[in-house]
């Protein structure tokens, strides 16, 4: 628990500023952020998250000074009930400074990012005093992740894990009163409570998976847990990482509780980018990881985590190929990346799964912020030919541009006038290439590292994953493998729509590129996504990562460099790529034209429809739920308990027996009776009594003289 | 010497005459009377037992009487003066407010 004097604990004092600076952020923002401008609400949301990274730096630089000492930070006392002793220690060892470094670092650049996007979101939406709310957000999403990779404790990742939930929820409503389309419905706000409600279920198996090892193992403490693994049965530690598996498919959108993250784009795209794509989802393969002692003991568990990542990075990169929205495939491909890392930890390959985690959190936030320059490209695009459109008749409007009341009216013009525009859908987009250039370049950055072409970031990542699924799980390397190869062409059908070709609507023809607050954050990312691979090449001497995380983890395999299995990934992808020019690229597909993959029949239409997974959700759990609560509510709590034992026994009961058995006969009969029969007697008495007082003297002295006589006269006769 | 049942015997006549008065007669001044014609025969009765058992307190209870009486004719006569000053009259019957 305490450190030796002799280790040098460097900056590690400052763990726990690691989570104070973002809640500082966000306290400011929420008590003084009504007197900021836009600029300084993002300025002190950026710098908070910016003060973490630069305190993960030094943490990270303190484990590097000490080789990789395993450094604990206790804040404060938390839980001490009986033989359960729980501290609010913050853990420092080079697996928590890799996710701290990451969180933090992407975290910032969004941050920045989301300064740029959300002053037009906002705008576009309507609502400028939302912007102060979304930093806060932003900044508690941090804090909260924070704690998740810091924790020192299965509880204390749990809070961060609850924590991280919450925002998630929060920023997937955050516009909660309208769609994607900013047209006034709930299903923003049902995107948020799916995401919810599917995490609840992976929490509790996480939650079932804490019961089981305190009552094995009788601590949370990871060194306490890990300690102990061959000390208690094989079935024990197979039910704890199956059970916590459950709360990784859930936080990590794994089959069967991936549904959420699609449904989830409708956050904002920083938002996106940074919870649903480049940090949170990543939380469970952080768990694994975090658990590599339990998983490692037991490899039916192994194999079974491994499987469910193969199965949905495969089945996921099937669905991104059948979707419009721009977003939604990228949502599609986290998933499927999501599933490459859970394979990867499933196998035992954590620094690839780590590796991979890593590059994914670069390109991909990328590509999700390069996803939303489009985006908001389209909108000013829109806007554009909009104000084109209505300049002959509202010329007065025309220097207001950008003002929201003018832009209120105009909105609501163009919602009198014409269908809704949908800016998230490729089928609007086309030849952005020209008009918005450097978004251009940042996206194939993406796209290249994302399907795994050499050099890329994702080439060094994705081949380690599959080098190790060569070597230990077959079926999971096959699976990878064809999952890459759609990877590489939904990426590929994604870029030559979007970019390519002629525009299919007037909003792509006027789109306009974004400004430098938004395109900056991007550079750096491209410029990660490019030579993150250098992290950990196959190389003798550069395993950096794998050395890194050695210090943690202890039983790291470090391989060199397979031709085959690069060869093999690198050619499918860029056969893919090649697949997807000769459907997309060589011949644009013109607006209005379905695509061209439709010719599959029911097997596009099943990538379209998203294989009807959430229909069959609907039918085999949603429906049958809700009709069994109807019934319950219906039929056993309102007609059998309400109406029959509340309202006919006992209710009933106990009104016949106040009226008739109380009432009518005690109440009424016996009680008003003596009641009355006294006030008779009184009156009767009383009306009798009052003669004797006549007003004569004489009378009274008379009975005064009849008492006295009495009186005397029994004294004397006694 | 007159033995003690006369006295007590006058005493009782007495005390039955008082009595009498202040039943039967109207006038509050005859009633006044007829209670000083009590105490009186109370006081004769005392004085005889105390002779009888040859003791002084019977005595000294008598003058306390007489001394009580003399201050209630006082206390009295000023009622009936304010009485009469308001009724014009001392005829106890006409004194019925207190009539139930």
């Amino acid at each position: 628990m305490h450190l030796s004097e002799t280790v040098n604990t460097g900056f590690l004092f400052l763990a726990p500023w690691l989570v104070f600076f973002p809640v500082i952020g966000l306290l400011i923002n929420i008590i003084f952020g009504h007197r900021f401008s836009e600029r300084v609400i993002g300025m002190v949301a950026s710098l908070a998250s910016g003060a973490a990274f630069v305190v993960s730096v030094l943490l990270a630089w303190s484990v590097s000074a000490s080789h990789g000492e395993v450094m604990r930070w206790r804040l404060a006392e938390w839980i001490h009930i009986g033989g359960l002793e729980l501290d609010w220690t913050f853990r420092v060892d080079s697996l928590s400074t890799t996710m701290m470094l990451v969180v933090s670092g992407v975290g910032t650049l969004i941050h920045i990012y989301a300064i740029g996007y959300m002053h037009e979101d906002v705008r576009f939406k309507n609502d400028v005093g939302r912007f102060r709310r979304f930093f806060v957000f932003l900044n508690l999403f941090i804090a909260a992740m924070m704690i998740l990779v810091s924790g020192d404790s299965y509880l204390m990742l749990f809070v961060g894990w609850e924590g991280v939930g919450l925002c998630s929820f929060l920023l997937i409503g955050f516009w909660y009163e309208m769609d994607t389309l900013a047209r006034s419905s709930w299903a923003n706000s049902n995107a948020a409570k799916k995401a919810f409600i599917a995490n609840r279920v992976g929490d509790f198996g996480f939650l079932i998976a804490g019961f089981i090892m305190f009552w094995a193992f009788g601590s949370f403490q990871f060194d306490d847990v890990f300690a102990k693994v061959h000390e208690v049965p094989e079935g024990v530690i197979v039910a704890i990482t199956l059970f916590m598996l459950v709360g990784v498919a859930g936080k990590s959108a794994q089959i069967p509780l991936y549904v959420w993250l699609p449904d989830a784009m409708a956050g904002p795209t920083p938002v996106s980018a940074l919870i649903h794509a480049a940090t949170m989802v990543t939380a469970g393969v952080y768990l694994v990881t975090r658990s590599a002692p339990l998983y490692s003991s037991v490899h039916e568990a192994q194999n079974i985590v491994a499987m469910v990542g193969a199965l949905t990075a495969l089945f996921a990169a099937t669905i991104a190929v059948g979707q419009y929205d721009i977003k939604k495939v990228l949502a599609y491909s986290t998933i499927s990346q999501l599933g490459f890392m859970v394979a990867a930890v499933g196998m035992g390959a954590y620094v690839a799964g780590m590796f991979h985690l890593i590059t994914h959190a670069f390109f991909k936030a990328l590509l999700f912020l390069s996803a939303g320059s489009v985006i908001l490209g389209l909108e000013r695009g829109h806007h554009h030919a909009e104000h084109a459109h209505h300049t002959g008749k509202q010329k007065f409007k025309k220097g207001k541009h950008g003002q929201n009341k003018s832009e209120v009216h105009e909105e609501h013009h163009e919602d009198e006038h014409h269908e809704v525009f949908d800016p998230g859908d490729m089928r609007n987009m086309g030849g952005l290439r020209k008009t918005m250039p450097v978004t251009f370049w940042l996206y194939m950055i993406g796209t290249l590292a994302l399907a795994g072409i050499f050099p890329f970031a994702g080439f060094w990542s994705k081949d380690e994953i599959l080098l190790d699924a060569s070597l230990h799980n077959q079926a999971v390397y096959w699976l990878l493998t064809v999952a890459a190869f759609f990877t590489a062409f939904y990426m590929g059908r994604q870029i030559w729509m979007v970019f390519f070709g002629g525009h299919r609507h007037e909003a792509a023809a006027h789109a306009e590129e974004s400004p430098k607050v938004i395109t900056i954050p991007l550079m750096v990312l491209a410029g990660l996504s490019v030579l993150g691979g250098a992290l950990n090449l196959p190389f003798e001497g550069y395993h950096n990562l794998g050395h890194w995380l050695e210090y943690t983890l202890h039983e790291v395999e470090s391989l060199p460099l397979n031709l085959g299995v690069a060869g093999i990934s690198t050619g499918l992808a860029l056969i893919a790529i090649l697949i997807s020019w000769f459907i997309y690229g060589r011949n644009p597909i013109q607006k209005g034209q379905k695509d061209p993959l439709t010719a599959l029949g029911f097997v596009f239409a099943g990538m379209e429809k998203k294989w009807l997974v959430d229909e069959l959700y609907q039918a085999i759990i949603i429906t049958p739920f809700a009709k069994l609560s109807e019934f319950l509510a219906n039929k056993v709590d309102w007609e059998i308990w309400h109406d029959f034992v509340h309202e006919r026994i006992i209710a009933g009961t106990y009104n016949w027996l106040s009226n008739v058995g109380l009432n009518e006969n005690v109440d009424q009969k016996w009680i008003d009776g003596l009641a009355n029969k006294l006030g008779t007697a009184t009156q009767w008495l009383s009306a009798n009594l009052r003669k004797v007082q006549n007003g004569f003297v004489r009378s009274y002295a008379l009975s005064v003289l009849l008492g006295v006589v009495l009186i005397v006269g029994y004294l004397i006769l006694k | 010497m007159v033995p003690v049942d006369y006295y007590i015997i006058l005493s009782a006549i007495l005390f039955t005459i008082g009595v009498l008065g202040v039943l039967i007669r109207r006038n509050a001044l005859i009633i006044f009377m007829s209670i000083e014609l009590m105490l009186n025969a109370a006081n004769l009765a005392i004085v005889a037992f105390s002779s009888v058992i040859q003791s002084f307190s019977g005595q000294i209870f008598v003058f306390f009487v007489i001394a009580v009486a003399a201050a209630e004719v006082a206390v009295g006569l000023a009622l009936i003066v304010e009485i009469f000053k308001s009724k014009h009259s001392i005829d106890v019957d006409q004194m019925s407010s207190l009539k139930g």
